[in-house]
């Protein structure tokens, strides 16, 4: 399975090298998010830097959404489904893959927003560790539960539209947890900081399990 | 379903119905004539009578019954588009109820702490549960074969149950730790006994009885849509077939929809 999925992985990633489309698209995006908020909240920079932490996590909640399109669309054309499919690669291997190219991508979004809060919000990371931590748990997760719904959306019409509504509410702890623990890493309170990981964790694990459980039977439908 | 398992389903339903009728009516009679004001919060006590069954039927009764039949219908030894339909159902009732859950709450929330909504853990916690099941929905209305639709609303329903747990603790967190002391629930510490214990007990037998048969009349027209849906592609399929044959033979005889209708 691990083999597998570093095939897929860097399958998806040699892609996405040669298109350019996160680079192009999902980056900007995410840096045209934070500004757009900076244009909504005004330019006070207190308010900026108390806003901060949770701009950043509905920016890169946003980016997930559309690294999972992409992470989708990249299997839709010309049977590559099918073709994944008979590969004969185990069906949790194409799902881990598929969640760590995104999850790169996710962590190239990460670092240009982190830059873009210290640019633009003026905002001092205290306990930059646990910032990094939160990030990564947040990671892991966001992209497993983003490709197991993209792969539930695979194939419909109605994706670009479905994927969202499905996928946002779900996410609703990172973004609560990851907030909360990036306002402590601001604040530098690191004490009730670390008791949001308790959250992105278990996030994180549930989902990359229930992925590697349930991609099987998602790959067989449509 | 043979046509006698059929009629007994209908009778059943009917009875039901019948049940979840009178006992909301009792409820409803008892709650708002019979029953006395509480002593602190007046007559607004009486949507205890109503607001508490209707989250329970939506939050344990509803997404428990579709958690359910959703992992039944993806074990392979129980699947069956039978454990779909309840789950579609189930889900379809419990999002109606989860509104109606918000709606009491809040039209409770107004007089009590003078804002229609707070931001308290149990309140967005609800909140996120209903935009959850309204992607169900939604992806349940993309059009698909059956199984295809099945299978896919399953892992859904799963995957967001899942998440059932996660959400409520975050938003617990977020909210003790984000805004401490505004917690008050009085609705839940308020005490209940006599005719007014009595009335709630009714209130929690007729919301569940109104979800039972609720259900059963949903389970029963998804039933008949896939069945009018196999009828019409019969049909289309027959006449196609006529096209080309010629002198058209007669079409194959379609059975009456049962129960359909009628």
């Amino acid at each position: 399975m691990w083999r597998d999925a570093l095939l897929v992985a860097s399958k998806d990633v040699r892609i996405e090298l040669r298109s350019r489309v996160a680079l192009w698209q999902v980056l900007p995006f995410a840096v045209l998010v934070l500004v757009l908020f900076g244009f909504a909240l005004g330019p006070g920079p207190a308010t900026l830097r108390s806003a901060a932490p949770g701009l950043y996590w509905l920016a890169v909640l946003f980016s997930t959404v559309l690294a999972t399109q992409r992470s989708v669309a990249i299997e839709s054309g010309e049977g590559t489904r099918d073709g994944l499919r008979l590969s004969g690669i185990d069906p949790g291997g194409v799902f881990l893959g598929k969640a760590a190219a995104v999850a790169l991508q996710l962590v190239a979004v990460q670092v240009l927003l982190g830059a873009g809060l210290v640019v633009l919000f003026g905002v001092r990371l205290e306990a930059w560790w646990l910032a990094l931590v939160a990030s990564v748990l947040a990671t892991i997760g966001l992209s497993a539960a983003g490709v197991l719904y993209g792969a539930l959306s695979a194939g419909l019409r109605v994706r670009e539209t479905l994927l969202p509504l499905l996928v946002l509410p779900i996410v609703a702890p990172v973004l609560i947890a990851g907030s909360r623990a990036w306002s402590a890493a601001v604040s530098g309170a690191v004490g009730p900081g670390t008791s949001w990981l308790k959250i992105l964790g278990p996030f994180a694990a549930v989902y990359v399990a229930v992925g590697i459980g349930l991609y099987g039977p998602l790959q067989e439908t449509s | 379903m043979t046509a006698g398992a059929v009629q007994r389903t209908k009778a059943v339903t009917r009875w039901v119905g019948l049940a979840a009728l009178v006992t909301t009516g009792l409820t409803v009679w008892l709650g708002l004539w019979v029953t006395p004001p509480a002593k602190v919060q007046g007559t607004l006590a009486r949507l205890l009578y109503i607001h508490p069954p209707i989250a329970w039927v939506a939050l344990y009764c509803a997404f428990g019954v579709a958690a359910l039949s959703s992992l039944l219908y993806l074990w392979r030894r129980t699947r069956s588009l039978f454990w779909d339909r309840l789950g579609a159902s189930a889900v379809e009732v419990g999002v109606i109820f989860t509104a109606l859950t918000l709606v009491t709450g809040s039209l409770w929330g107004r007089p009590t702490w003078g804002v229609w909504w707070t931001w308290t853990a149990r309140l967005t916690s609800t909140a996120l549960l209903l935009v959850l099941f309204l992607g169900y929905l939604a992806l349940r209305r993309v059009p698909a074969a059956p199984e295809v639709r099945a299978r896919r609303s399953a892992v859904a329903a799963l995957v967001a149950f899942v998440d059932v747990p996660i959400v409520s603790f975050s938003v617990d967190w977020w909210q003790t730790l984000h805004q401490r002391g505004t917690v008050l629930n009085p609705g839940l510490t308020l005490k209940v006994h006599g005719s007014m214990a009595w009335t709630m007990g009714l209130g929690f037998l007729a919301m569940t009885l109104v979800f039972v048969w609720m259900v059963m009349v949903r389970y029963r027209i998804e039933a008949l849509a896939d069945q009018v849906g196999d009828e019409e592609l019969e049909i289309s399929l027959s006449e196609r077939w006529a096209e080309g044959d010629g002198p058209a033979p007669a079409p194959p005889r379609v059975p009456e929809p049962a129960g359909g209708g009628r």
